[in-house]
């Protein structure tokens, strides 16, 4: 074996991935949710903090859902490598090892926590690592084989953000914090079992117990419609403290008539009249989910923006 | 086969150890700035090396008897 051929190999073998690969490790997309939801959570509360502190904030904020993003690509690598959707993730394509993945994500983990702690406080560190280790070893490790009622629980990890904001800028989890959390943690479901709808076949073949594929998906399509009844009371509740007010309510009320509406024509859909339009219906409603939570969201910033100028609030 | 001197290896590795020069710079930047705003904002410091001027000025028995 010559140095050259050794040499040519390492070119493409593992490990030796680009920056991109290392960032795509920690699912930027999912970053950018997690950016926007804690951002919020921060800029509603009743505590102003520096901007350093804010931006230091929702920095290791990210991380830590970057740092989570990574543990469950070191994970999933086995099933990531079956769906079609993950198959070009860098794990799973050999382009970042797994061995790598895992200290990135340890490395990450720690450095987030430590740092969210210094930059603000003790339970907006500890928040932070209970979400980690949440998402990483109760829902990825855990759950997500195990049970289909996988995303209703492991959607906590996703929720947690916007609190976390909301402590680092308070010190204190009150009532607006936990209605944020519970508006992401009961969005969750509809959200994931609309996907799961028309992308069944990747979940059959990944032999993850999703609901589609261990109740069917005449029961995934009763579950939409029970959490969607489920969800629509949070944000109305959230529209009615403090950080609501009337343009809150008027964004909830419209929003939620919509998304049950969605829910409502999802529950009354066989599967022989979707297939045949391709699932159209459920694929507006997936989409429609994420606009339902950005303008929620954006709602209660907006709510804050006003305030000063004396029209937000009650 | 020669090895050429910029392979496609090396234009990955310059990107990736220049990314992560990049954020390591940027990241002792942010404690440099975090750690001045939190000094600036925290309470005034005073050395030990003194008696502190509030105690000075109402319990010492300088403050309290040399005042006519």
């Amino acid at each position: 074996m010559s140095d050259t051929g050794s040499y040519e190999r390492s070119a493409s073998g593992p490990g030796e991935g680009s920056f991109g690969d290392y960032v795509q490790l920690l699912k930027p997309r999912v970053m950018s949710l997690v950016v926007f939801t804690a951002l919020v959570g921060l800029l509603v509360a009743p505590v102003r903090l520096h901007p350093v502190e804010a931006f230091s904030a929702i920095l290791f904020i990210a991380l830590g859902a970057g740092a989570s993003g990574a543990l469950n690509m070191w994970w999933d690598a086995d099933i990531d490598a079956v769906m079609r959707r993950t198959q070009a993730r860098p794990v799973p394509s050999g382009r970042v090892e797994p061995g790598e993945a895992l200290g990135i994500g340890l490395a990450l983990s720690g450095l987030s926590v430590l740092m969210l702690w210094l930059a603000t406080n003790l339970l907006a560190a500890a928040l932070l690592a209970f979400t980690i280790f949440f998402y990483a070893v109760i829902y990825t490790m855990w759950l997500k084989r195990w049970t289909p009622q996988n995303i209703v629980i492991g959607g906590a990890a996703g929720a947690f953000p916007p609190m976390i904001g909301w402590v680092a800028a308070t010190g204190s989890v009150s009532l607006e914090a936990v209605l944020m959390f519970a508006l992401i943690f009961m969005w969750t479901p509809p959200h994931f079992w609309a996907l799961a709808l028309f992308i069944n076949s990747d979940y059959s073949k990944a032999k993850v117990p999703m609901l589609t594929v261990t109740h069917g998906k005449k029961s995934t399509r009763n579950h939409i419609l029970v959490y969607t009844l489920l969800l629509i009371p949070v944000p109305l509740w959230a529209a009615m403290t403090s950080i609501g007010g009337p343009l809150t309510l008027a964004v909830a009320v419209a929003l939620n008539a919509i998304f049950l509406l969605g829910a409502i024509i999802i529950w009354r859909r066989d599967e022989e009249t979707a297939q045949a339009d391709g699932y159209r219906i459920e694929k507006r409603f997936f989409a429609f989910s994420i606009l339902y939570l950005f303008l929620h969201f954006g709602a209660f910033l907006a709510e804050a923006a006003l305030r000063p100028y004396g029209f937000g609030g009650w | 086969m020669a090895l050429q001197p910029t392979h496609e290896l090396h234009k990955r590795r310059f990107g990736r150890n220049f990314g992560v020069a990049g954020l390591l710079l940027a990241f002792v930047v942010l404690v440099f700035w975090l750690t001045v705003v939190k000094i600036q904002r925290g309470e005034p410091v005073q050395g030990f090396d003194h008696i502190p001027t509030a105690e000075r000025t109402t319990d010492t028995p300088a403050a309290a008897g040399a005042t006519p």
